[in-house]
């Protein structure tokens, strides 16, 4: 196992209020080398605090978190994460923002430049080299934050809903774009999602949240073969593992409604 | 299959422009702004020569700009002009840079460093709420009456807006940027080399062309009260003297040096305004 998270509990602090919440309750999914999962949940069920945590960025309450048989404790080379804001550096050109991670990491000058170069022609961002961020379109910019990420060639690629914040058709084109980036890198990548049809067209495995407290509630194995054209989308099988997952979900919002209606 | 979709980048590279030409207009109409704003200038000049020299007030009182043009002359003619500039640029420089020197480093720190913050704030916000010329006879008790108080006095201008401005940088740093920063493992240095430093390049800015009138106020007020040479030591006798229009030549120096000094900062801070996240003011 690449990535083996178990029984994992993470209370995360609220800014808002300084309590600390049960964000996670218990999460169990045991990832392999090379393989693309996405997590689906409803909103606020802790699945962006389990990614967080599998980052190094927060610190998990009990249970087990590893790569490599190591204990995740905090951020290291072997992952790295695309955020669901692009995070540029604005006074950095989409070069320098791609040099980033590596220049903290101290990869000396002219191997890091050819890698970003490498990166740039593979997210589609050539002849942009020198333009910053703000002179882009959002979807150029999530490309250089997964540019950025694949810079420092991490084994594990963490992804936090990173078309989100894209209009549909862009979102589409990205989806297609980062199955093709993934399918020549073949990185094990985890990808946060509240969309389902993004996490069934993405995913070789989608590991479907309960809402909160985050536990997993099942893990839905998407056997439709690769590589996957976007035309996936329509196909019956496809359809039909949306609905499951689709239901699975409904189930949950549901409870957590009632939940609320209970509380409040 | 996958390729498909690709390339289908959102916007076009940077080398291809299309431009469609604009119609022609006059020189006049393209430079509108700058024609009704030099006109006015010209015309309130007119006016001014044409009121002093109607003499309705003696000159003593309302010199006008031919006036001042001669007081330029005899200032010059005394030899005293470039003795009063030299000084006054002096004591500016240099309690400019050191306000600069000393404020952006300790800016950023007390930006970062909240106990920091919190031991310095009451120093800070007392001193940038008094005025700090108030401080200028004891200074030159300590000092004297020569460019050193003059020079305390104008750091002591210029530096509170620097500090400020500064601190105020580092503290709206946007805090995803920091997260991306530690998700590759930065350490505290290098997060405030790559992006503390880089971030409150605006502000900083800001503080700097604020703190250039703070700074002549300094000068000025400064000369004033006590000192040998200087320009504005020149508009206290002049002034003492009814010599209006050595006054105005002082006045004109002055404001000369506050323009172009914040004529270029401002050009400075618009080359970074493209990430600014705010306007403080």
């Amino acid at each position: 196992m690449k990535l083996v998270a178990r029984d994992v509990v993470i209370h995360h602090r609220r800014q808002r209020y300084g309590d600390m919440l049960l964000a996670v309750d218990g999460a169990t999914v045991d990832i392999e080398d090379g393989e693309f999962i996405s997590i689906v949940g409803p909103s606020g069920c802790g699945k962006t605090t389990l990614l967080s945590a599998l980052d190094g960025l927060i610190p998990i309450t009990s249970g087990t978190l590893s790569l490599n048989g190591r204990t995740i404790v905090k951020p290291g080379p072997d992952r790295a994460m695309v955020f669901q804001q692009p995070s540029l550096l604005p006074w950095r050109t989409v070069m320098g923002n791609i040099l980033y991670g590596l220049e903290i990491q101290g990869v000396k000058t002219a191997d890091a430049k050819a890698r970003a170069h490498r990166l740039v022609d593979l997210v589609g961002l050539r002849g942009f080299e020198e333009s910053f961020p703000l002179e882009l379109s959002g979807g150029m910019q999530q490309r250089v934050n997964l540019a950025r990420a694949l810079a420092v060639d991490p084994e594990v690629l963490l992804l936090d809903e990173p078309f989100a914040a894209l209009d549909s058709q862009t979102r589409e084109t990205m989806q297609g774009e980062l199955l093709r980036v993934w399918n020549e890198t073949r990185k094990t990548a985890i990808f946060i999602t509240h969309d389902i049809v993004e996490a069934v067209y993405l995913a070789d495995r989608v590991v479907v949240f309960s809402a909160r407290p985050g536990r997993v509630k099942e893990i839905v194995t998407i056997d439709l073969g690769r590589p996957r054209d976007l035309r996936i989308k329509r196909d019956p099988r496809f359809l039909a593992i949306e609905t499951r997952i689709w239901e699975s979900i409904r189930e949950e919002a549901a409870r957590d409604t009632d939940a609320l209606a209970a509380t409040a | 299959m996958a390729t498909a979709v690709t390339r289908q980048v959102e916007a076009r590279p940077r080398s291809v422009v299309t431009t469609t030409p604009l119609p022609k207009q006059g020189w006049i109409k393209e430079h509108e702004t700058v024609v009704i704003g030099a006109t006015a200038v010209i015309v309130f000049f007119i006016a001014w020569e044409g009121i002093a020299a109607a003499r309705i007030m003696s000159r003593l009182f309302f010199p006008g700009p031919v006036d001042v043009w001669q007081a330029f002359g005899d200032w010059y003619q005394s030899g005293e002009l470039g003795i009063d500039i030299t000084t006054s640029a002096q004591e500016f420089l240099t309690g400019y840079i050191l306000a600069a020197v000393v404020a952006i480093p300790l800016g950023l720190i007390i930006g970062w460093y909240g106990r920091i913050r919190a031991a310095l704030d009451p120093f800070i916000t007392f001193f940038y709420a008094t005025p700090r010329i108030v401080l200028l006879p004891l200074l030159i008790i300590w000092l004297g009456i020569g460019i050193e108080s003059k020079v305390a006095v104008v750091f002591l201008g210029a530096f509170f807006a620097m500090v400020i401005n500064t601190t105020a940088g580092v503290r709206s740093l946007d805090t995803s940027l920091l997260r991306v920063a530690r998700s590759f493992g930065a350490k505290d240095l290098t997060i405030f080399r790559t992006i503390a430093l880089p971030g409150s390049v605006p502000f900083i800015l800001t503080g700097l062309r604020l703190g250039i009138g703070h700074a002549l106020v300094g000068v000025v007020v400064g000369e004033y009260v006590a000192a040998q040479h200087g320009v504005g030591r020149m508009m206290a006798i002049a002034g003492n003297t009814f010599q209006s229009d050595k006054v105005f030549a002082g006045l004109i120096i002055i404001a000369l040096a506050g323009l172009i000094l914040t004529y270029i900062l401002q050009r400075l801070e618009h080359h970074f305004d493209a990430w600014r996240p705010q306007q403080l003011h």
